[in-house]
Order: C-alpha cells, then sequence, then structure tokens
C-alpha cells in the first residue's frame, strides 16, 4: 500500500492526465493510453512539492451533483443576461457590488467557488478581503443584491462546504 | 433520420451564433468597464459550447466515429476564462475605485487588491 502511494502520490491527477492525454490524442489506442499512463506518472511525481495540504473530496455524489447544477445555471443565466442586454434600456440596469461572506476556508474550495461565479452570466467575482474571509462580486443587474448574494451561498458555496471540508 | 441530425447540429450552431452575438454586442452597449466584463463570460460558455457540442455531434452522427477533445476546450476555456476576468476587475479596482465606493469588506476592512501599500513612483488615477 504504501510502495502504491509513492508510485501514485495523487491518483486522482493520474486518471485525469491519462484521460486528458486520450481526449488529446482524440483516438483510442493501446499507444496513446501507454503514454498518457506514463504522464500520469511522472507528472504528480514531479510536482508533488507543489501541493501541500491538499484537501481531500468528501461527497462525490456531490461532485457530480454540483457539476449538474452549475452547467443549468449557466444555460439559465446565459438567457436572463442575453434578454437584460437586448431589451433592457442601459438606464434601467442596476449593477451593483456585493460582499458574499465565505464559510469556506480552502484556498481550493474558494477558487471553485470564484470561478463558478464567473463562469455563471451576471456575476462575477473581482476580490477577495485581505485575509479572505469575503468576497467581492459584481452584478450585472441586480435590484436585490441581498437575493443573489442568499443564492450563491445557497446554491454554491453549501454544496462546496460538504465536498471540500 | 440524417435531416433530424442536421436539424439539431445547425440548432446548436445557431445558439452559439446567437449568445456569441450577444456578448459581442454586450461590450458596445454596456457603458461601464466592470459591466462589460460579463459580456465575454456569456460567449465563453453557450456561445463556445453551442460550436463545440455540434462538433460533437456531427463527428458521432455525421461521420460515425467518435470525437470528443472538443470537452477539452470547455475544460481549458474554465480554466482560464475566470482567472482573465479576475485581472481585469483586479486591475480596474485598482486604478479607479476607492475603497468607500466598494462594500464593507467586514472583518477585514479592506479588500485585498486595496491592501497592498501605494506605491510613490506609480501616478494615482484613481480620482479619475
Amino acid at each position: 500500500m504504501k510502495l502504491l502511494r509513492r508510485i501514485f502520490p495523487h491518483p486522482h491527477l493520474t486518471v485525469l492526465l491519462t484521460l486528458v492525454w486520450q481526449l488529446l490524442a482524440n483516438e483510442p489506442s493501446l499507444n496513446s493510453l501507454l503514454f498518457g499512463l506514463l504522464l500520469g506518472i511522472v507528472i504528480p511525481f514531479i510536482t508533488q512539492p507543489y501541493w501541500p495540504d491538499r484537501p481531500k473530496l468528501h461527497n462525490w455524489p456531490m461532485v457530480v451533483e454540483y457539476i449538474l447544477v452549475v452547467l443549468w445555471d449557466i444555460i439559465m443565466a446565459n438567457i436572463t443576461v442575453a434578454r437584460i442586454i437586448l431589451f433592457k434600456r442601459d438606464e434601467d440596469r442596476e449593477p451593483n457590488w456585493i460582499c458574499v461572506p465565505l464559510e469556506l476556508r480552502t484556498p481550493e474550495a474558494i477558487t471553485v467557488l470564484a470561478g463558478t461565479i464567473t463562469m455563471t452570466p451576471g456575476t462575477v467575482s473581482c476580490d477577495l478581503s485581505a485575509q479572505g474571509h469575503n468576497l467581492l462580486v459584481h452584478c450585472l443587474d441586480a435590484p436585490d443584491p441581498d437575493a443573489v448574494r442568499d443564492q450563491i451561498k445557497s446554491r454554491y458555496e453549501r454544496r462546496l462546504k460538504e465536498i471540500f471540508e | 433520420m440524417q435531416y433530424l441530425f442536421e436539424l439539431l447540429i445547425a440548432f446548436f450552431l445557431i445558439v452559439s451564433g446567437i449568445f456569441g452575438f450577444v456578448g459581442s454586442f454586450g461590450m458596445i452597449k454596456l457603458k461601464d468597464p466592470m459591466s462589460r466584463l460579463h459580456a465575454p463570460t456569456k460567449a465563453t460558455t453557450l456561445g463556445v459550447g453551442g460550436v463545440l457540442l455540434a462538433s460533437i455531434f456531427h463527428s458521432i452522427l455525421l461521420e460515425q466515429h467518435v470525437s470528443l477533445h472538443e470537452l477539452l476546450i470547455t475544460l481549458f476555456l474554465f480554466l482560464t476564462a475566470p482567472i482573465t476576468a479576475l485581472f481585469i476587475a483586479k486591475w480596474h479596482i485598482h486604478r479607479h475605485e476607492k475603497p468607500e465606493n466598494l462594500p464593507d469588506a467586514g472583518e477585514d476592512e479592506l479588500w485585498a487588491t486595496h491592501a497592498v501599500e501605494q506605491d510613490e513612483d506609480v501616478p494615482d488615477h484613481s480620482a479619475t
């Protein structure tokens, strides 16, 4: 078991790299599988010093649920924002800064949350507070900033908390 | 059947075209720089997503071979787009926003971009 840990210090990364190499090659063959596996062993081995204390993912079904929720939100938010851009007069729009107090403490989890907020159109995460306790988000059109904040907290942060912490 | 497949692919291409257009149109229509930042995030999600889905369907349904490396484009976009947006946003906050104009940062008092010592060599443009 210990030897296995030495060879595969980061099994998820090994699987991911092998998979990405397969997709890059775009033609399933033994050749690309072996080379992908080789990369998947060498790269985690070399980069090991760069990820001390990496967080453990606890809840795999939640990861799938999170991805589906985010994809769905991206589609719905795209339609909402397209409507704002095309049909709403610029003077009626209420762009707003909102401050999202973070319960997450893991840097990786905060990164995922910030990335999600940016990729769902209508909100862009802009800055962290000095000690990393709050996230500054800019909204394209938010007459009710508190509702946006609550939605971010209940839809994304709650799930990320279950995944990472 | 062929016809239905082509219809499906055309649908995704049209969707991506519409959202790509809205994303670019937003760049012209929106007036303030922070709002303008929202427009490209749309073009990269549904705009590019639509083309990639159409491409995957085209290879599977019409050319009868599996081609999935479009998924990688999505993956790389989702990794890089938020970082670009964050850089532009941080630049904007650094040069054009004063701490008073932003919402309260809670117990940390300042947002990270403002929590650096002002370099004397750099002229302060935040008032403009």
